[in-house]
C-alpha cells in the first residue's frame, strides 16, 4: 500500500486490443506497470509462478480461446493467495446478463470496451482513480462494483 | 457454516494500535484518530521497530508532510460522513477550512495532487460506500439511508449512486445478496 505506483495486468487474444490498452495506460498520471497475455492459460501460469509480483488490477477479456475470461475468473476467485486481486471484466459484451453474472462471481469492475481511443483513455483513467482510491484509503474491496 | 460479522472500524484501529505502541514501551498521548504524539524521544531503530509491527495489520506511518494533510482530509470526510451529529446541512467546504483550520482552496489543490481524485468526489465516493454498508449489513431502505446520509430525496441518491457505480442500489443489493448465496453452498 506504500509503493507508489499501480501494477496492472491484461489478458486479451487480440493483438490491437493488447496495443491500445497499454498506450492508454502510457498517459495516465498515476504510475503504472502493464503486463499483458495472449489468452488466460498463459496469464494463469504467470500468477501462480511464486516468484512472478501479483498485479493489483487485472483486466480479463472474456471470449479467449484455450481458457476464457469466466474460467480464469472462477480459478482466480478459489484461490486465497489471489484475494488481494481487483478484477474488471474487459469485454465487447454489453449483456446485462454477462454484467451480473461476473459481478457475481467475485468480478469487481465491468468494462464494455468503447470504440474509440479518447474513450478508452477515459474509461481506464476512471477505472484506476476508483481504483485507487480503495487502495489507499483501506475501503471494503467486497462492496467494489463498477460497471462502465 | 458461515457467520456475518460487523465491524467497529474505529474501535478495533485503536486498540491495535494501543497494543503496538505499549509493547514497544512508547510513553504516548492519542490526540486524535490516526494522530499520536510520542512523549519520549524514540531513535530510528526503535520506530523502524514499530513500523514493521503494525504493516501486517494495513497500519502506516505517514511522514511526508502533503500525505499527512491528505490523510486528514480523508479521516475529517469519513467524520462527516459517518457521524450522525456532524450530518446538519453544513457545506463540505466549510467544515474542512474550519476543522483543519485552513484555507479550503489550498486543501482541495493539495488533495487532488495527491489522490488524483477531487474532494467533492471522494465525499460523495465515502456516501455511497456508507449506503452499500447500510444496504447489505443494515438492511437499511433506501428512503431511510437517503434521509440519514441528507439527501434531498430517495431520487437523489439513486441517481448518485448509479452515476459513481454504474449500477443501480437494487442491482448492487441483489449481487451481494447472490454471492452470499453461492459460497453458502
Amino acid at each position: 500500500m506504500n509503493k507508489e505506483y499501480i501494477n496492472i495486468a491484461l489478458a486479451d487474444d487480440d493483438e490491437d486490443d493488447r496495443f491500445f490498452f497499454t498506450e492508454a495506460f502510457e498517459e495516465l498520471k498515476i504510475k503504472n506497470k502493464v503486463t499483458t497475455f495472449k489468452d488466460g492459460i498463459d496469464l494463469m501460469l504467470h500468477l501462480e509462478q511464486e516468484s512472478n509480483v501479483l498485479p493489483d488490477l487485472l483486466f480479463l477479456d472474456l471470449n479467449m480461446p484455450k481458457k476464457s475470461g469466466i474460467e480464469c475468473l472462477k480459478e482466480i476467485k478459489l484461490n486465497t493467495k489471489f484475494k488481494d486481486l481487483i478484477i474488471a471484466i474487459y469485454s465487447t459484451s454489453s449483456s446485462e446478463e454477462d454484467v451480473e453474472k461476473t459481478f457475481v462471481l467475485g468480478a469487481n469492475i465491468y468494462i464494455t470496451k468503447p470504440n474509440d481511443f479518447e474513450k478508452l483513455k477515459k474509461v481506464l483513467s476512471e477505472v484506476v482513480t476508483t481504483n485507487w482510491q480503495y487502495h489507499t484509503s483501506g475501503l471494503n474491496k467486497e462492496n467494489f462494483l463498477l460497471r462502465l | 457454516m458461515k457467520l456475518f460479522l460487523k465491524f467497529d472500524f474505529t474501535k478495533i484501529c485503536n486498540t491495535i494500535l494501543q497494543e503496538k505502541l505499549n509493547a514497544c514501551n512508547f510513553k504516548f498521548q492519542q490526540t486524535a484518530f490516526g494522530e499520536v504524539e510520542l512523549l519520549e524521544k524514540v531513535t530510528r531503530e526503535q520506530l523502524d521497530a514499530f513500523n514493521s509491527s503494525i504493516e501486517d495489520y494495513g497500519i502506516y506511518v505517514i511522514e511526508d508532510a502533503k500525505k499527512i494533510m491528505v490523510q486528514k482530509i480523508k479521516d475529517a470526510i469519513t467524520d462527516m460522513v459517518f457521524n450522525e451529529q456532524n450530518n446538519i446541512n453544513v457545506n463540505t467546504s466549510v467544515f474542512l477550512a474550519e476543522k483543519l483550520d485552513q484555507n479550503y482552496n489550498y486543501l482541495s489543490n493539495l488533495f487532488s495532487e495527491i489522490t488524483y481524485t477531487s474532494i467533492e468526489n471522494y465525499v460523495i465516493l465515502q456516501k455511497i460506500e456508507y449506503t452499500k454498508i447500510l444496504l447489505t449489513k443494515e438492511e437499511l431502505s433506501l428512503t431511510e439511508i437517503a434521509y440519514k446520509l441528507n439527501y434531498s430525496s430517495v431520487a437523489h441518491l439513486s441517481k448518485q449512486f448509479k452515476n459513481t457505480t454504474g449500477i443501480t442500489p437494487s442491482a448492487f443489493q441483489r449481487i451481494i445478496a447472490k454471492r452470499k448465496g453461492n459460497s453458502i453452498e
